[in-house]
């Protein structure tokens, strides 16, 4: 045998074969790739809803791909279904609508939206008197809005991407806040390694910019507020940086037990070699300050990939660019990696494609796998003041060509979720 | 590798009150549901009983911080905790993952009926909706809603940090949230988890959703078998449940009590049509090695078709054996449903009244479940 299928703990060794990827810089794989190495930025002002009153308004809506009617589920489920489109296609197995795994699909959050309770309330209200939540029942009970049902339900999303790709099995809804993306790839390479599945369909997905969750974000002063020029808002690991900028996109990869996937003939092009997690019960924002949950996920990815930090040739980081994340981003790494973290390369696709939130850990998982495959490095754009309390190179501005080995992808989330990847060419 | 995973906490709670023993009193008598059909009627639903929330949850700026479904879930996680022996152990807690099933928050019902009503003869709607939303909504609201946030708080009050992980979906993720935490402890990725979901009942906008495809019970009581002849109907109802899962090693190497054994979860889903469920239960039943005799709980909805199809396959798998539907103690509570039905399923096996239990899950729109609990060896 050639290479072996399992790892160095016996486990099978999880192979990526199909990738999917859309944000505000375009559908696919070749599109995205292009525009991360040109330094382009995908955020913009914000035409899908008026912005007045608002703080911020901008953001990396993806405005190319129409649904009817506009909301979260509806952008959500269209683009998780691009994204594993490009995938499947790309796994080039035996049937696209007869996938052999289960789904792992993380959500954005589901609720009727304004536009519909604008609707329910006209149907259900006497128009002379006040509002309350009995007039949108009464509109509701009409029994015209039915599909509404199934829209605003959680698990609907993933029902239908279920039917449209066959997946096996009960499909799993997920949510770790914006570390999501990463933790739907960890459920799939569990339940591989487990010899529950011989592949998985991991997707993040997340079309939910509209006023409302803009306001929520706001309201925790978590967003920029930069808003002239929209592409230079995003600025991690500035010194003045002043928070995200929200974005929408999806990505879906493909996993395959290596056996499997050599069985059948499959093109590899990558792997995820190691998961680490760890809860925080600090603060429901906030990390722990000394940084021991995120650098106890980031040690348990490197040792289950088999690695040592020493190893790691480059860091795809969650980078926000709010004060809070990127410090203790960088805290955490400098820790794992010590003295050595001042040369590894760090660099941030939201500088570029914004925060995608739920569907971040699986955009940036395609990201690093690109990366790997490329040996190019995608830049942290918008990088003017470097903040002298991250003296890090965080490829500043300019793409550049790296050998790139193994890759650690960063994910941290609101509720103490910290979740993080290593991808590799090949194992160890 | 694979090893017995086994119960060795359970906290439950619903509108019957708290505790093993008051629900498993509930099943052994006539149904005695408790129904609030005023408040939000013609809607009826099964309130939460009156809660001592310091008892579990010490600071009250942390009850501060959540909305009823989350103080409810954290209090009833720390009664899991409690009765697995776990709640001063810090060490344990900071390893011990989780895995939550929950939906949304609730909403601002006062905030979101101004806006609506201002929103009718507003001249720029969409700069009046921004002017409300930004100085009307509550900036820690957002953390009160986000779904994961349950698991958040639970870390935070009782220091269960070692990771969590949120699913959503109706009443699958409950399945599921069982079905993945045994298969973790199962294949030795982890020691211990705590498992469970929270619901309030008790929300306009829970109720909206339902309303919305007409699957809300409106008359008096009736139990969920009778309702399909009367064009059927779910009552939502107030209720978490939290299980500490352990490897059975570990569990005896700490001299835990072990309540029963949690074997494989099974769980499907179907493309919903005549006959479905019936068969997908058949599968799940075959899959599960359920023996004969089994207690059966149903978490049934009372919703037309399903539930005259769960309660046709049930009568033939499990022949002559009394029927028990969670819904007609507790109402149902969505993702809560199968965490409830499996707290009760463990504590009949705990308490030996059934040597083998099973609580079935049968989704109101999709997708099966089914989860067994045996004697531990």
């Amino acid at each position: 045998m050639a290479q072996a299928d399992t790892d160095r703990s016996g486990r099978p060794l999880v192979a990526v074969t199909g990738m999917g990827i859309v944000t505000s810089l375009g559908r696919g794989q070749a599109e995205n790739w292009s525009a991360l190495t040109a330094g382009r930025s995908g955020i913009h002002a914000i035409s899908r809803f008026p912005t007045e009153n608002l703080r911020t308004r901008i953001a990396g809506t993806i405005d190319f791909e129409p649904v009817e009617p506009l909301c979260a589920p509806m952008l959500s489920e269209r683009l998780a279904e691009l994204a594993a489109e490009e995938a499947v296609a790309q796994a080039a197995l035996p049937r696209r609508d007869e996938f052999p795994g289960p789904l792992f699909v993380a959500v954005p959050p589901v609720e009727v939206e304004w536009p519909q309770r604008q609707t329910l309330a006209e149907a259900g209200s006497d128009p002379a008197g006040e509002v309350t939540y009995a007039q949108l029942l009464a509109g509701a009970a009409t029994g015209r809005f039915a599909p509404w049902h199934d829209l605003f339900t959680f698990g609907t999303v993933a029902d239908r991407i279920a039917e449209r790709f066959g997946t096996l099995g009960s499909p799993i809804s997920l949510s770790t806040a914006c570390s999501s993306g990463a933790t739907a790839i960890q459920l799939g390479v569990e339940a591989i390694r487990r010899g529950e599945a011989e592949a998985a369909l991991c997707i993040g997905t997340d079309g939910s910019v509209n006023p409302e969750s803009l306001v929520r974000f706001s309201l925790l002063s978590a967003l920029s507020t930069q808003n002239e020029p929209p592409e230079g808002a995003a600025k991690p690991f500035s010194k003045n940086r002043d928070g995200f900028v929200m974005g929408e996109g999806a990505a879906a990869l493909v996993l395959e037990s290596a056996a499997s996937a050599r069985a059948r003939g499959a093109r590899i092009l990558g792997y995820v070699l190691g998961c680490g997690e760890k809860g925080d019960g600090f603060h429901r924002t906030r990390s722990s300050p000394d940084g021991t949950p995120i650098v106890a996920a980031i040690r348990e990815a490197i040792e289950d990939a088999g690695l040592t930090p020493d190893d790691i040739d480059y860091v795809n980081a969650h980078g926000t660019g709010t004060p809070e994340n990127d410090k203790m981003e960088a805290l955490g790494c400098t820790k794992v990696m010590g003295e050595r973290m001042g040369s590894v390369p760090i660099s941030s696709n939201k500088s570029m494609i914004g925060h995608t939130l739920t569907a971040a850990g699986a955009v940036e998982a395609v990201v690093s796998l690109l990366t790997i495959a490329k040996g190019r490095l995608p830049p942290t754009i918008n990088y003017a003041v470097p903040d002298p309390a991250i003296p890090l190179d965080v490829v500043p501005n300019t793409a550049r060509d790296a050998d790139v080995r193994f890759v650690l992808s960063n994910s941290f989330g609101f509720g103490g979720q910290n979740t993080c990847l290593v991808f590799g060419a090949e194992p160890k | 590798m694979t090893r017995p995973v086994v119960v060795t906490g359970i906290g439950l709670v619903s509108s019957l009150g708290e505790g093993i023993e008051t629900h498993l009193a509930a099943l052994a008598g006539p149904p005695r549901p408790r129904i609030d059909a005023e408040r939000f009627a013609p809607y009826p639903v099964h309130p939460m009983p009156a809660i001592e929330w310091d008892r579990q949850i010490a600071k009250k700026a942390d009850q501060r911080q959540m909305e009823p479904w989350q103080r409810l879930g954290v209090y009833t996680a720390g009664l899991a905790l409690e009765a697995a022996g776990l709640k001063d152990e810090a060490e344990a807690k900071s390893r011990m993952q989780m895995i939550v099933a929950a939906g949304g928050g609730e909403r601002d019902y006062a905030v979101d009926g101004q806006i609506l009503t201002g929103l009718r003869n507003a001249a720029d709607p969409g700069a009046f909706l921004n002017e409300r939303l930004m100085s009307d909504l509550r900036p820690t609201l957002f953390l009160a809603q986000l779904s994961n946030l349950l698991a958040g708080n639970i870390a935070i009050v009782h220091g269960v940090t070692g990771a969590s992980r949120t699913f959503m979906g109706e009443e699958m993720c409950g399945v599921d949230a069982l079905r993945i935490a045994q298969a973790r402890i199962a294949s030795g990725q982890v020691d211990a988890m705590l498992v469970g979901s929270s619901y309030n009942a008790e929300r306009w906008d829970s109720l909206l959703i339902f309303e919305l495809g007409g699957y809300l019970w409106t008359r008096p009581f009736a139990p969920v078998w009778d309702r399909p002849a009367e064009g059927g109907g779910l009552i939502l109802g107030s209720a978490a449940a939290f299980l500490v899962l352990e490897a059975r090693d570990q569990a005896e190497r700490r001299g835990a009590a072990i309540q029963a054994e949690l074997l494989p979860v099974q769980a499907a889903r179907t493309r919903r049509g005549p006959g479905a469920v019936p068969a997908s239960l058949r599968q799940l039943w075959t899959g599960a090695a359920v023996p004969e005799g089994a207690t059966v709980l149903s978490g049934a909805t009372g919703v037309a078709g399903v539930t005259e199809e769960e309660r046709e396959a049930l009568a033939q798998l499990a022949p002559g054996v009394p029927l028990h539907a969670t819904g007609d103690l507790l109402g149902h509570p969505l993702e809560a449903v199968a965490p409830v039905g499996a707290a009760i399923a463990a504590a009949l096996v705990a308490s030996r009244r059934a040597s083998d239990a099973v609580a079935t899950t049968v989704g109101h729109r999709r997708g099966e479940g089914l989860v067994r609990f045996a004697r531990a060896q």
